[in-house]
């Protein structure tokens, strides 16, 4: 089981001048002052500056400062099933990100394999197609990557590197039925406005098939929690792919193409690839095993309103909750167990906001005796999916999802 | 929050549209223009530092490599040839090996 690090262990080197004034600090504070946090990842570093930076954002972890790779601090999950606009993770690849976005300029291509080529402004997507919305959860392939045994390089996030958001947008089966998607189509591939620093590294694209693109899920969000996406978050569209990692999830989206032949490009055919095993598993050093891209979640669940060690009573009830989520489908149940597995015990389950969404949990845990335990907490998905008790392995650190497990003493 | 901007979008909705656009959306976007913040951080100097500021920080800051677990130099080499390979990273042919011995020597394994 892995030990939950649910909630990181945050060093204030100094204290700040006034936590009020934190944010409008930020570029003033001397380095000594700043806010740090530790992951707890199982070899160092483990220590990171907490960031208040990014404009529209709101304190996150600095994972990265150009391209950005801030990661949620783990209390905002306690705090309700949606993840705020302001400390949703961010994942950039390349560094060249536009910064200005006049929305009267901006356009949507849609082209390749289709009867016309497209050019949508925003507002012939806002106010002419039928809006839709959606809670789902966006989840980096690389979430809690710091965790991997022997670690792997990569951004070494802890379990912050996912949020839930209700979504608001356009079907993008919609968008290509205007253009007209002609026999032959296979796959439609994606490309947002960032762009590398060198002139010949490849452009930042994504393709889902042709069947899931058209499955009228898949939609072009212009909005996330009620509001316009925050810039770094893929202002002002953004692909939402329910139940399918963020990788897909294409930030400044301006261009679609239908192709009519399978997707080469290295970000769809050689990047984000996993090992097609089951858990996407395999040895270190292991060789000849076949790859294949990223697709689905997979089940997972935290507990929220823990810290690693934390007393509680013993022979008394303490309640304790926390979140979950499907995968790619929704939440049957959520059990949670202090005998190292042998019984499991259901969670309550909160109200269910949709499928791809978190679903929040609670139950009350009543220690038997004083001392050391174990919490365990396992989601099974509706389709009968449960975390695994062992972890995963493989070179890029992807799709982690083993139970987790958080350290509690009894007193 | 939201949430009251969305009942506030519907009640404007029942009473300034008819039934029969209400399909699309009030929404409305605001342009954006912000400045995100950059990094100075340099390599901590040693043998090979030269090399790996010149080289590295073009695409990213370095923080994401003083992030990085300790790594075998086999494992430094291939993350330094994926650079160069797979995203054309323009790093002079005969600075790859400095690079290398540095990052082994900041996060090498024994």
């Amino acid at each position: 089981m892995a030990e939950n690090r649910a909630f990181h262990r945050v060093v204030t080197r100094r204290r700040l001048l006034g936590a009020a004034g934190a944010a409008s600090l930020a570029l003033s504070k001397p380095a000594w002052a700043q806010k740090m946090i530790d992951l707890s990842l199982p070899s160092g570093p483990s220590e990171r500056q907490i960031t208040t930076a990014f404009p529209q954002k709101g304190p996150m972890i600095l994972q990265r400062t150009r391209p950005p790779l801030l990661e949620t601090p783990f209390e905002v999950f306690d705090k309700g099933v949606f993840t705020p606009n302001d400390q949703f993770y961010v994942r950039w690849h390349w560094a060249v990100i536009p910064t200005d976005i006049d929305i009267g300029k901006f356009n949507l291509t849609v082209r390749g394999h289709v009867s016309q080529t497209l050019s949508l402004s925003l507002n012939d997507i806002l106010h002419g197609l039928p809006s839709v919305q959606l809670s789902a959860v966006n989840q980096c392939s690389g979430n809690s990557r710091g965790f991997f045994q022997p670690r792997v390089p990569g951004g070494e996030w802890a379990n912050g590197a996912m949020g839930n958001a209700l979504w608001t947008g356009v079907r993008l089966k919609d968008v290509l039925d205007k253009a007209g998607v002609k026999p032959g189509a296979v796959q439609v591939r994606f490309r947002g406005l960032d762009e590398p620093v060198v002139a010949d590294a490849p452009h930042f694209m994504k393709s889902l098939d042709i069947d899931h693109a058209r499955d009228g899920e898949v939609m072009i969000a212009y909005a996330m929690n009620g509001e316009q996406l925050p810039l770094v978050n893929g202002f002002p569209l953004r692909l939402v792919v329910p139940g399918w990692y963020a990788t897909y999830w294409v930030k400044m989206l301006n261009d679609i193409e239908v192709l009519d032949q399978p997707d080469t490009n290295y970000w769809t055919k050689v990047a984000y690839t996993i090992p097609d095993t089951p858990h996407a598993s395999m040895k270190p050093g292991e060789s000849g095993v076949k790859m294949t891209p990223i697709n689905r979640m997979v089940p997972r669940s935290f507990v929220t309103n823990l810290v690693a060690g934390q007393k509680v009573k013993a022979v008394a009830p303490t309640k304790l909750r926390g979140i979950a989520f499907g995968g790619d489908c929704g939440v049957a149940s959520v059990d949670s167990s202090i005998d190292g597995g042998r019984s499991w015990h259901p969670a309550q389950l909160g109200k269910d906001e949709g499928k791809y969404g978190f679903r929040q949990w609670q139950t009350q845990l009543t220690p038997p005796a004083a001392g050391a335990y174990s919490f365990l907490i396992r989601c099974t998905n509706s389709n009968g999916v449960s975390q695994p008790d062992a972890p995963n392995w493989n070179p890029a650190g992807f799709m982690r999802n083993i139970i987790e497990s958080i350290h509690i003493i009894a007193v | 929050m939201f949430r009251n901007l969305l009942l506030a979008a519907i009640f404007l909705g029942v009473a300034s549209i008819p039934l029969a656009t209400r399909a699309t959306t009030l929404f409305e976007l605001k342009s954006v223009n912000i400045d995100l913040p950059d990094s100075d951080r340099m390599f901590p100097t040693g043998p090979g530092s030269d090399a790996i500021n010149n080289n590295c920080l073009a695409c990213h800051s370095a923080g994401m490599v003083l992030n990085q677990p300790s790594l075998s130099k086999q494992a430094w080499a291939v993350e330094v040839n994926k650079m160069i390979n797979n995203y054309k990273a323009p790093v002079a042919p005969e600075d790859v090996g400095a690079i290398v011995e540095y990052l082994s020597a900041l996060k090498g394994t024994k």
